[in-house]
């Protein structure tokens, strides 16, 4: 069974309706207690970093979260914040993040790309996955997803890039660390390439990269 | 690569779909959530929903349709109409809204509109500036309050100064090519791309794929948005909710649809 966390942060109703549609089993977690009886978890998250990790701690699911993502190994799914989470840190904000992926969070510098590069990075654009993988398996890339942020995931272990987008420069745009996956655009809000990536997420046998 | 974005724009006014005509006239259209089920189908880029009244009439978003609406919709989803204060726009993401479109309150309280964008995130604030052009000085002003007020604001400089601010995109709206499908107002989209680095949407007067393909072919990746366009079919005006398929929006967004086939 599927968990969506909410710590009150991410679309978590459009990813349900989705997981409701493909007839995936689900629940939305909110508290430790509802966690144990997830098999793969779920964790969206839109708006600031720091504000993000800061519902995370207050939440109380934090620790729960970890014993199930690190001690358990059970699968995870970041999406957008979610997936920036993931991260050491975020030059958006002060917080520590959860630090499950080596690497930080940067903010597109304008003076490193192209002059008429308009930021945050807003609307559809192609992912282009750097190695097969489960959770790409029968998606089609050709429509793209959408992506709404000003800041990415860079990270330090050139293994840990699962999927790569360019907006006047390649971005890291999906990372996956054995069992610990991140995605920074919306799969819930992707139409069909989405769909098939969360339906994904959920019921491919997820062992890793090849 | 990064697309254009082909965007819906529906009205909502007591709680129905309308449409307005240089921002007067407006006349029924529908439910919207039947308007959004039909794009959803049709897997549009992304909507926009505007609530004419909330401000006019002084009231708060109407958060139940909202949430109706962001529970129904599989694409991102922008809401404007009152939004006055932060915990407005906290709720209404909270709802499963991707944005919020502050209009008035742009004009009235900026600081207000930078406290958001830094709480939400610049990304997920759009300032909808509805314009009209001042014939003695031909500069376009911002008006609000369903263009009955005129703010006397420089529509280009206002919106430079709102990016500055923090807002992450500007839509820049045309009251009177409004519902008149004659084509957007080529000119101040011209002036406000000059000026703005962040994401530009244009509303107001789309009468074709052609006026879409117009715009993207000028401005390169922009969100083109239209009202009338998806919501009537043919010269009377009736009402189908129709939008490009992934062929024709593909051929819009490479700039290769040249001839115009609505």
């Amino acid at each position: 069974m599927i968990a969506i966390i909410n710590y009150g942060s991410g679309n978590i109703q459009a990813i349900g309706n989705i997981y409701k549609r493909l007839g995936v089993p689900f629940a939305v977690a909110k508290s430790p207690e509802e966690l144990s009886a997830a098999e793969r978890v779920v964790l969206p998250g839109v708006g600031a970093f720091d504000q993000a990790m800061h519902d995370l701690d207050r939440s109380g699911m934090r620790q729960a979260l970890e014993d199930f993502v690190i001690k358990g190994r059970k699968p995870i799914l970041g999406i957008c914040v979610g997936m920036q989470l993931l991260a050491e840190c975020s030059e958006e904000g002060v917080a520590r993040g959860l630090g499950w992926v080596d690497g930080e969070v940067k903010k597109f510098d304008r003076s490193s790309l192209p002059p008429d590069t308009r930021l945050p990075h807003m609307g559809w654009n192609h992912v282009e996955p750097l190695s097969r993988s489960p959770l790409f398996e029968g998606v089609d890339l050709s429509t793209g997803f959408y992506f709404l942020h000003s800041y990415y995931f860079c990270c330090r272990r050139v293994e840990d890039r699962l999927g790569v987008t360019s907006y006047g420069a390649p971005f890291t745009s999906a990372v996956q660390k054995d069992n610990i996956y991140g995605v920074q655009f919306h799969p819930e809000k992707s139409h069909q390439a989405g769909i098939q990536l969360l339906m994904n997420f959920a019921t491919a046998h997820l062992i890793g990269k090849e | 690569m990064l697309r254009s974005r082909i965007i819906p724009c529906l009205l909502v006014q007591n709680k129905g779909l309308v449409k307005t005509v240089r921002f007067g006239s407006p006349k029924y259209v529908g439910d919207p959530l039947n308007a959004v089920r039909i794009f959803n189908e049709k897997e549009v880029d992304e909507m926009i929903v505007l609530d004419i009244d909330a401000t006019v009439k002084g009231v708060e978003p109407d958060y139940a349709m909202i949430g109706n609406i962001a529970a129904e919709c599989r694409m991102p989803l922008c809401y404007g109409g009152g939004v006055k204060r932060l915990d407005q726009a906290v709720r209404i993401i909270g709802l499963g809204v991707e944005k919020v479109a502050l209009s008035s309150l742009a004009v009235e309280d900026v600081g207000t509109v930078s406290s958001i964008a830094q709480y939400i995130g610049s990304q997920s604030v759009v300032v909808v500036l509805d314009v009209r052009r001042n014939a003695a000085t031909k500069k376009y002003e911002v008006w609000t309050h369903n263009g009955t007020k005129n703010s006397r604001q420089d529509a280009v400089e206002f919106a430079r100064r709102l990016v500055e601010l923090g807002v992450g995109e500007i839509t820049i709206n045309s009251i009177d090519n409004d519902g008149v499908m004659k084509g957007y107002d080529m000119e101040i989209a011209r002036q406000i791309r000059a000026v703005v680095t962040a994401p530009m949407t244009v509303l107001g007067g789309a009468g074709s794929l052609g006026d879409l393909a117009q715009l993207i072919k000028e401005f390169g990746v922009i969100g083109a948005a239209a009202g009338s366009l998806f919501v009537f079919k043919g010269v009377y005006k009736a009402v189908l909710i129709n939008y490009p398929d992934r062929g024709r929006k593909a051929s819009l967004c490479a700039g290769t649809l040249t001839r115009v086939s609505a």
